[in-house]
């Protein structure tokens, strides 16, 4: 029973990660209609920025700070310069921008530091806690706690600032926006900085666990598409339930089904991700798009 | 000279240089060209199915590795001559490919581009995995056919040659099909798949019979590729290779033919010229190419080279309309 808690703890810490990424995903497809393939690959590199930072002898919250405001920038950049231009393309070209995005950052993560895996600080004590028999990561408890507080951060401002309103207006009804006085070409934009934001959040979180290399953020992203696919893409709230359940799922799976282990955990994901879009393609809390012919 | 008889030169030229090539050029550089086939195959194959029929897929690398895998368990198991484990890969990956298009049906652009970028994360781990059958990480060594008795070529103008036959069958293979009725009701499908049922075209067997053909050539040229590399191993049909072959048919032009040779000309020498400057290089090119490509050339090089060629004859019509007589003016006395 310890174990199992352990686990089910560990699996919602890994769970948040893949929450954080997911919701960067579904932010940029609601607002955008865009499956970001190169988030995690953008998350990745905010992390290097951070590394960097860090190295450079600043702090580690200040640091942690100053990489969320890079991250934001970069995202409202990348949206304005790379994405704008091929808006009202077809999917598949919007698909193949990203997909570039995403060879982009790994290649250049690779060129400018190199492909040795890195140790990253954590900012949370070594010492595990303890409740009664039961052992719980600091680690994992603090990524956790973190994910929280962003969570909580971005309802506050979905729900209760006239930005968060005009963003969501811009993303719901792009042409009644623009009539009302909405910049909706900002709000796009927008979007993009923030879920580069969260991204940059679930690196800098998964980094102390992975350790840090241009690859690191592959299965993360992955479990994140999963996790996005299982809540809905068009659900924020889905998109946080879908990447603890997958976390929690992905944990337990690895421990009690020994056949499977960690040698097939992209084929898990796979798996997954076809039966919920077989069973249920609109997700757990998404709804279903009903298009007019 | 017309368009037809001007293209059929280009094609006659273009199959001289290539008989010439093996006498001139080295075995490491005939090498690259018989890859250049290879991939060229594979190419067309996800061509019709995302450039035509306009189904995403970012796992093409999958059903590569599924032919390279079956030639190779064929050869070093059970001693299947080579040449005959190209027409049984290329017949299994047809299964593979219709049975996975099947599902891809109820998924449309995004989540088909999902599940499929899934696949290809997923494919080196399954070949690890059946270790029993694949050899494990190790992977599969083979032995390189040479020329069969009476031919006096060494194995790699042989294999070049071969690579070269298998090009031209599935090119006039694939061009045909195009052509045809069922080339039209692929196109069909991917422009108006509403339209398309309604003039009484299958949509859903188009699109898995599509996602079943595709697979077919681009397992063939796995099959082809672990002839001519004379190895398998899981590594070397990771996520990137799917990602190459995307990059190869949108550089080349989507929905193109000749485009597949573009584009696998682009896949096998860029990266060549790349690895000079870094190792990361041919990835960070690769990646503003295909973002240029997008935004620029969203038809690729056989969009240029189309479009330079009716710039062409479109000046030399005009040329020809201004010094000819008019009639009007002849009618006139």
């Amino acid at each position: 029973m310890d174990i199992f808690i352990q686990q089910v703890v560990s699996g919602l810490a890994t769970g948040s990660i893949y929450a954080a990424l997911a919701l960067a995903l579904v932010m940029i497809y609601e607002a955008t209609d865009v499956v970001n393939f190169a988030q995690g690959e953008m998350a990745m590199f905010a992390t290097y920025i951070a590394w960097s930072l860090i190295n450079a002898g600043i702090p580690y919250w200040p640091a942690f700070l100053a990489t969320l405001a890079i991250a934001f920038l970069g995202g409202l950049l990348l949206q304005r310069l790379v994405i704008r231009p091929v808006a009202n393309a077809p999917v598949l070209t919007i698909v193949i921008v990203t997909i570039g995005l995403l060879v982009i950052f790994n290649s250049l993560a690779g060129w400018i530091f190199t492909y040795t895996q890195k140790p990253f600080p954590s900012p949370f004590p070594k010492e595990p806690l303890h409740v009664g028999q039961i052992v719980l990561g600091s680690h994992e408890l603090g990524q956790i706690g973190v994910t929280l507080i962003v969570l909580l951060c971005i309802w506050i401002f979905f729900r209760f600032t006239p930005l968060g309103l005009a963003m969501r207006a811009a993303a719901q009804n792009p042409l009644s926006s623009r009539l009302v006085g909405i910049r909706v070409g900002w709000m796009l934009a927008l979007g993009w900085a923030l879920a580069a934001m969260f991204g940059a959040v679930a690196g800098i979180m998964v980094a102390p666990v992975l350790f840090l290399d241009p690859n690191m953020m592959g299965g993360v992203q992955i479990y994140a598409f999963a996790a996005a696919t299982l809540g809905g893409f068009t659900s924020p709230l889905g998109a946080v339930i879908g990447g603890l359940v997958v976390g929690v799922v992905e944990n337990l799976v690895g421990t009690y089904v020994t056949f499977i282990g960690t040698e097939l955990k992209f084929t898990v994901a796979l798996a997954l991700i076809i039966v919920v879009l077989l069973v249920k393609p609109s997700g757990l809390l998404g709804r279903t798009v009903v298009k007019r012919v | 000279m017309n368009n037809a008889n001007s293209r059929r030169a280009v094609v006659g030229i273009a199959l001289l240089l290539a008989c010439v090539l093996p006498f001139v050029l080295n075995n490491f550089r005939l090498f690259q060209f018989t890859q250049v086939y290879v991939y060229a195959i594979a190419l067309l194959g996800l061509n019709l199915l995302t450039g035509y029929n306009g189904q995403i897929s970012l796992g093409h690398g999958a059903f590569f590795a599924i032919g390279g895998y079956v030639a190779a368990i064929l050869m070093d198991r059970w001693g299947v001559p080579y040449l005959w484990t190209l027409p049984i890969a290329a017949v299994v990956c047809l299964a593979a490919g219709f049975l996975f298009g099947l599902p891809a049906l109820r998924l449309e652009g995004l989540y088909l581009a999902l599940a499929t970028f899934a696949l290809a994360l997923a494919v080196p781990q399954i070949l690890k995995y059946f270790e029993h059958w694949t050899g494990g990480s190790q992977g599969i060594v083979l032995i390189k056919p040479g020329a069969p008795a009476g031919i006096a070529l060494n194995p790699d103008q042989w294999l070049y040659f071969l690579a070269l036959i298998v090009l031209l069958a599935t090119f006039w293979i694939g061009g045909n099909l195009l052509r045809g009725r069922i080339g039209r009701a692929i196109v069909a499908v991917r422009d108006n798949p509403i339209a398309a049922q309604a003039m009484g075209v299958n949509t859903s067997l188009v699109k898995a019979g599509t996602f079943g053909i595709s697979a077919a050539f681009t397992g063939l040229a796995g099959a082809l590729s672990a002839v001519v590399v004379a190895f398998v191993a899981p590594d070397s049909y990771n996520f990137l290779l799917s990602i190459t072959f995307l990059i190869g048919i949108v550089i080349g032009g989507l929905a193109s033919v000749p485009g597949a040779i573009y584009g696998a000309l682009f896949i096998q020498f860029v990266p060549n010229l790349a690895q000079d400057v870094s190792k990361a290089a041919p990835w960070a090119i690769f990646g503003v190419f295909l973002i240029v490509f997008m935004i620029a050339m969203p038809t690729g090089i056989a969009g240029g080279v189309a479009m330079i060629r009716n710039r062409l004859t479109r000046r030399r019509v005009s040329e020809q309309a201004a010094t000819a007589p008019r009639p009007g003016m002849q009618a006139t006395p």
